[in-house]
């Protein structure tokens, strides 16, 4: 274990550092297999400053060396991977990942590794690589993208995904309360305080584990006292407070309409011992808030100047934080470079914490606020009117030496002497953006702000109230002040409170007065240009100015086509420190204000958010409900081999020990026509219709009809949808006068009933019809087959199943072996078939006693695949195979079903149009293969003539096909173009594999053509 | 994720345990003269909708809860239920609808 030699003792000079570091407390991790060290409060970035490690990545197109430049979430550069095996995480924010004993981190986007990385190449064919690369050189011939893709992929990716399952545990919280405030910093805790005070319920949410913000690296006092001090007295009156939930490591991912916002709790990252004893790992929350205090802060912007994305380059903010909070230098020697006040604070904690600065640049040529003169004051340095101009590295870019500084005016050209300064890091500051994101999320506007130079909100919709440095309020008095009152103002919106407040109910501080900003959206590189010295914007996507420009020059004028040209803050970092940079660096080459050229949509999550969390508990076996039919323990004991039909689980077929699946189904087959099958048909939708109405409904859903349906008898329907296409089909019974018992297909049974209730509710409320779904109700088989009858005349029973006393298209109520039946004459395989309906507790017992009957019948029960198999051999359509939502029944042959007579029905207007009038539609056929041993595959498609390569004219394609053992070769069946009129006719279904099947336009119907065997 | 308010059972909930059934007030009509119904009237029926920046009039239906279908105003740019109101009554007089919905603002055949 290595020592950390950019670690600062805890006192130096007048400086304390490493606030929340437990200095008490060595840690091991390891980072690309190097094992290092850290304290308890370290994050791996901190850590990885503290043991001198600066280059952490590679950058996305070029494979630049990059370091780390924030300190949050808004972290462009530091993705590393996180975790081993199961739990290894890709693309976690180094400045975010807290140190844990035994943490396992490596590097992304280098291969073969971090030092010597092959990619680095692109760097110097970068003239090659410019915006709109992928566009202009990938789009075509497309043969050729896939050649550069796997070669792009490979060099570069974002990280890699984990190759275990995930072990851990995920869960989803709903909760709602009065007040929600979404970031736990100065602004947010004195908006929950006075919230609190007026009785509201109270959410306080904080990505950080610890509470307060930037209290300890901001300047100002509140009532006289350092402002980490009042943070922790209002943490704990909140913390006792029962109506207040104080929550950390949690994100606000995403702010949706109604006020619904997600929340993202990080509960064991920091310490996954804890995942281990059994806590999730995250916790999604689905939160409703009457009102949102947006409380999220401000997010500091780099400069754009050559070479600006060298390791070592960092924020002000982000120095200052590493040496006040961590007790780390980012370096041996720094310049601190700005446009404005702020950075002076990282300036002035710096010296107090011993780390030597070699100057500060200021672009400013009289800057003259408070900081500024303290600065002085305490000896700093100061340059005024000069910029950073470039960046001297060794190390392949690693290291910085030193850095070009040169005198800067805003709006020309870099002039006059130029001086270089030995450093090794570069604090830059280019100002604050509010961090508006969840504000934009729903209904949100912005409006550019001249004095901040950024975008600030305007005006929302929704119940949210920004504060603070998030409503562009950096002034700390002001800032508490606006909290403070919005949120008392909000609590009394959503409780109406009627607490008085004072101007005493609030804290009162001070901070020092800061002079004008002076907006800086490029430094323009001295000396000769060359492909060295890229100008970065978006660091994580790797946009430089130059493309930016690019991008203005090849005529993109929109703020939105030019960030997909350029891939501009399409990140995972979705631009947070790019945004108005790039705007910025736009003004120049788009001859327009930042105003006039508008900013980009912000878009959920804030940060991304696990998937583990998304799916919650709803993973593995519980992913999805499954529904299963009465006989289904039979089914498991017998071998069955399932299939899912929507959430249920059916047996696809039964194979025996020794059998293949193709085996079963033939045997199964072969057993209905030429003996007797046994079905589970429970899955079968089932509706009853009650009222004096109801057949007047059926009139209207159906396409034929059922008002002259006699009692006891079924008929076929055609369900349409009011385009005229077919949505559903099945026989409906009259068990009564005002009593009708629907089946629909297994898949479409909730979707009809709730068709029916539609239908009822909001164009024929005046029909009197109850509309019950009963298909769990019922355990429903089929008894198919030449022997179907002796089986059920085997059974005790007062039901006569005789031809003359039961026929065909009928039904009958009774008993059967005791239990109570509805047995009905109906038959999807065309041979002799009864379908038992029971109530589905007797559904077990009856199947048992069905096979016991059928013993010495040679009864075997077959699967859906003998199903379909048997009504294909049959040409019976299946919803979903032979139509698929463009197919109409006359499409498939079914006039017959479709009445003439009926002045309405739902679909019958538009089967009128001529487009679904006109003749030479697809229509369905069967089709008969050359080689009969060959089976078309499903979906293939036929041609109108046969080409060497597409595009070939398609005439209609395959809707089912399969290999039948009663005719002894394959059948399919098929939409084709004129079909009825091409009988006979042989058309060629040209594979994905290159060969060509020939098949002759037959009549759909391949077996027992009279319909003889289902009428015995 | 809107929240949204029952009329029939009161029940509140989150969309998703609604289901939105698109425009209100469009007439079917087949319903009115099965006989007499013109191209263009069945095109306009099935298939033409209003997409108006403001008061919008939609049929909602109460999935978790009781199933009734009934009528919300919904303004598209506050995404705010104004009202609700029950399948068989007409568009409320009091707020005034958009202009463009004015030519299909007749409502479906049901409590005629
Ligand atoms: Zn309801």
């Amino acid at each position: 274990m290595s020592g950390q030699p950019y670690r600062l003792p805890a006192n130096v000079g007048s400086g304390t550092t490493g606030r929340i570091l437990d200095r008490s407390r060595r840690i091991a991790f390891s980072f690309d297999g190097k094992s290092l060290s850290g304290h308890p409060g370290d994050t791996v970035a901190s850590a990885l400053f503290a043991n001198g490690i600066r280059l952490v990545g590679r950058s996305f197109k070029y494979h630049r060396p990059r370091g780390v430049i924030g300190s949050g979430a808004d972290e462009p550069n530091a993705l590393i991977s996180v975790g081993e095996s199961g739990r290894h995480e890709p693309n976690q924010r180094a400045t975010q990942v807290e140190l844990y004993d035994g943490l396992v981190s490596k590097s992304q986007n280098n291969w073969p590794n971090l030092k010597f990385d092959i990619g680095q190449i692109n760097s110097k064919f970068s003239r090659l690589i410019p915006a709109g690369f992928y566009y202009k050189t990938f789009m075509w011939p497309q043969s050729a993208w896939m050649f550069y893709e796997h070669f792009i992929r490979n060099a570069a990716g974002l990280g890699t995904a984990a190759s275990e399952p995930d072990p851990d545990t995920y869960e989803h919280m709903h909760a709602t309360c009065d007040v929600l405030v979404v970031g736990g910093g100065v602004a947010g805790l004195a908006a929950a305080q006075s919230a609190a005070a007026a009785g509201a319920r109270v959410m306080v949410v904080d990505e950080c584990a610890r509470l307060g913000g930037l209290a300890d690296s901001s300047s100002g006092l509140i009532e006289s006292s350092p402002q980490t001090e009042w943070v922790q007295s209002t943490v704990s009156t909140l913390a006792a407070a029962e109506n207040v939930h104080l929550m950390t490591r949690t994100i606000a991912a995403g702010h949706y309409h109604h006020n619904w916002c997600l929340l993202l709790e990080r509960v064991t990252d920091h310490d996954p011992s804890l995942a281990i004893q059994g806590a999730p790992r995250h916790r999604l929350w689905k939160v409703r808030a009457n009102q949102i205090v947006m409380a999220t802060g401000a997010l500091e912007r780099p400069l754009t100047f050559a070479n600006n994305d060298r390791p070592g380059v960092l924020l002000a903010s982000a120095a200052r934080i590493y040496v006040n909070r961590y007790g780390v230098s980012p370096g041996r020697r720094g310049v601190v470079f700005t446009n404005n006040d702020d950075a002076y604070q990282t300036a002035l904690d710096l010296t107090r914490a011993g780390v030597p600065l070699a100057r500060v640049v200021d672009v400013r040529t009289d800057p003259r606020g408070e900081l500024v003169e303290e600065a002085r004051a305490a000896g700093i340095e100061v340059v005024t009117g000069m910029a950073v101009t470039n960046v001297d590295t060794v190390a392949a870019g690693a290291k910085i030496q030193s850095v070009k500084v040169a005198p800067y005016k805003a709006g020309s050209r870099i002039g006059g002497r130029e001086e270089r300064i030995e450093c090794d890091f570069v604090a830059v500051s280019g100002g604050w953006n509010p961090a508006v994101h969840l504000y934009c999320h729903t209904s949100g506007k912005v409006k550019f702000d001249e004095d901040l130079q950024s975008f600030k909100p305007d005006r929302s919709f929704d119940q949210i109230t920004p504060v603070g440095a998030a409503n562009g309020t950096y002034d700390l008095d002001g800032l508490i002040s606006e909290a403070s009152n919005t949120g008392a103002a909000v609590a009394k919106k959503a409780v109406g409170s009627k607490v008085k407040r004072s101007k005493s109910d609030r804290p009162l501080a001070s901070s020092p007065k800061a002079g004008k900003l002076e907006p800086v959206w490029f430094v323009p590189a001295t000396g000769a240009l060359n492909e060295g010295n890229k100008h970065f914007v978006d660091f994580q996507n790797d946009v430089t100015a130059a493309d930016l420009e690019l991008a203005a020059r090849e005529g993109y004028r929109s703020v939105e086509h030019i960030k997909r040209y350029t891939t501009l803050g399409m990140a995972t970092d979705q631009g947070k420190t790019s945004n108005i940079n790039a705007l910025g660096v736009l003004t120049g080459a788009l001859q327009s204000a930042i105003p006039q050229i508008g900013t980009t949509t912000f878009r959920p999550p804030y940060t991304p958010i696990s998937f583990g969390a998304i799916a919650g508990t709803n993973a593995g076996n519980r992913f999805l409900v499954v529904r299963r039919t009465p006989p289904y323990e039979w089914h498991c004991e017998n071998r069955a081999d399932f299939e899912p039909i929507g959430q249920w689980r059916r047996p696809y077929c039964y194979p025996k020990p020794g059998d293949s699946r193709h085996d079963a189904i033939n045997r199964e087959i072969l057993s209905v026509r030429n003996e007797v099958g046994l079905l589970d048909a429970s899955t079968l939708g089932k509706i009853e219709l009650k009222g004096p109405d109801a057949a007047k409904l059926l009139d209207r859903v159906y396409t034929n009809t059922f008002s002259t349906l006699k009692v006891g008898k079924g008929r076929y329907g055609l369900m349409l949808n009011e385009e005229g296409f077919l949505m559903d089909d099945g026989v409906t019974v009259r068990l009564a006068d005002d009593h009708f018992l629907m089946h629909t297909t297994s898949g479409g049974a909730d979707r009809i009933a709730g068709w029916l209730e539609e239908w009822l509710q909001t164009e024929w409320s005046d029909l009197k019809v109850y509309v019950t779904p009963v298909t769990e109700q019922w355990a429903q088989f089929a008894i198919a087959g030449p022997n179907a009858r002796n089986v059920l005349e085997n059974l005790d029973g007062d039901i006569d199943f005789s031809a003359d006393s039961f026929e065909f298209m009928s039904m009958k109520v009774g008993r059967l072996t005791g239990y109570p039946v509805r047995a009905f004459r109906i038959s999807f395989s065309g041979e002799l078939s009864y379908e038992i309906a029971t109530p589905s507790n007797f559904g077990h017992s009856l199947w048992l006693a069905l096979l016991e009957a059928g013993e010495n019948h040679g009864i075997q029960a077959y699967g859906t695949e003998a199903l379909h198999v048997l009504r294909a051999e049959k040409g019976f359509i299946v919803v979903g195979d032979e139509s698929d939502g463009t197919v109409t029944p006359l499409d498939l042959g079914l006039g017959w079903a479709v009445s003439k007579k009926k002045d309405d029905y739902i679909g019958k207007r538009s089967l009128e149009r001529a487009y679904l009038a006109a003749p030479k539609r697809k229509q369905l056929v069967g089709l008969l293969t050359q080689d009969p041993q060959e089976v078309l595959p499903d979906g293939a498609y036929a041609v109108a003539e046969l080409k060497d390569k597409p595009p070939m004219e398609m005439i209609g394609q395959v809707t089912s096909a399969y290999w039948s053992p009663t005719v002894g070769r394959s059948i399919a069946m098929a939409l084709i173009k004129d079909g009825r009129n091409r009988l006979g006719d042989v058309v060629d279904f040209p594979l994905d594999n290159g060969k060509v099947v020939k098949a002759t336009i037959v009549d759909p119907v391949f077996y027992d053509k009279e319909g003889a065997k289902q009428n015995v | 994720m809107l929240m949204i308010t029952c009329p029939v059972c009161g029940a509140e909930g989150d969309e998703t345990d609604f289901h939105c059934g698109g425009q209100a007030h469009i007439s079917r009509p087949a319903s009115t003269d099965p006989h007499n119904v013109s191209d263009d009237a069945q095109r306009d029926y099935l298939y033409i909708r209003n997409n108006p920046k403001g008061l919008h009039r939609e049929m909602w239906m109460c999935a978790r809860g009781c199933g009734k279908w009934f009528h919300a105003e919904r303004d598209t740019v506050t995404l705010e239920f104004k009202s609700y109101y029950g399948i068989t009554e007409s568009a409320p007089p009091s707020s005034s609808p958009n202009p463009a919905a004015s030519k299909t603002t007749k409502k479906k055949s049901a409590g005629r």
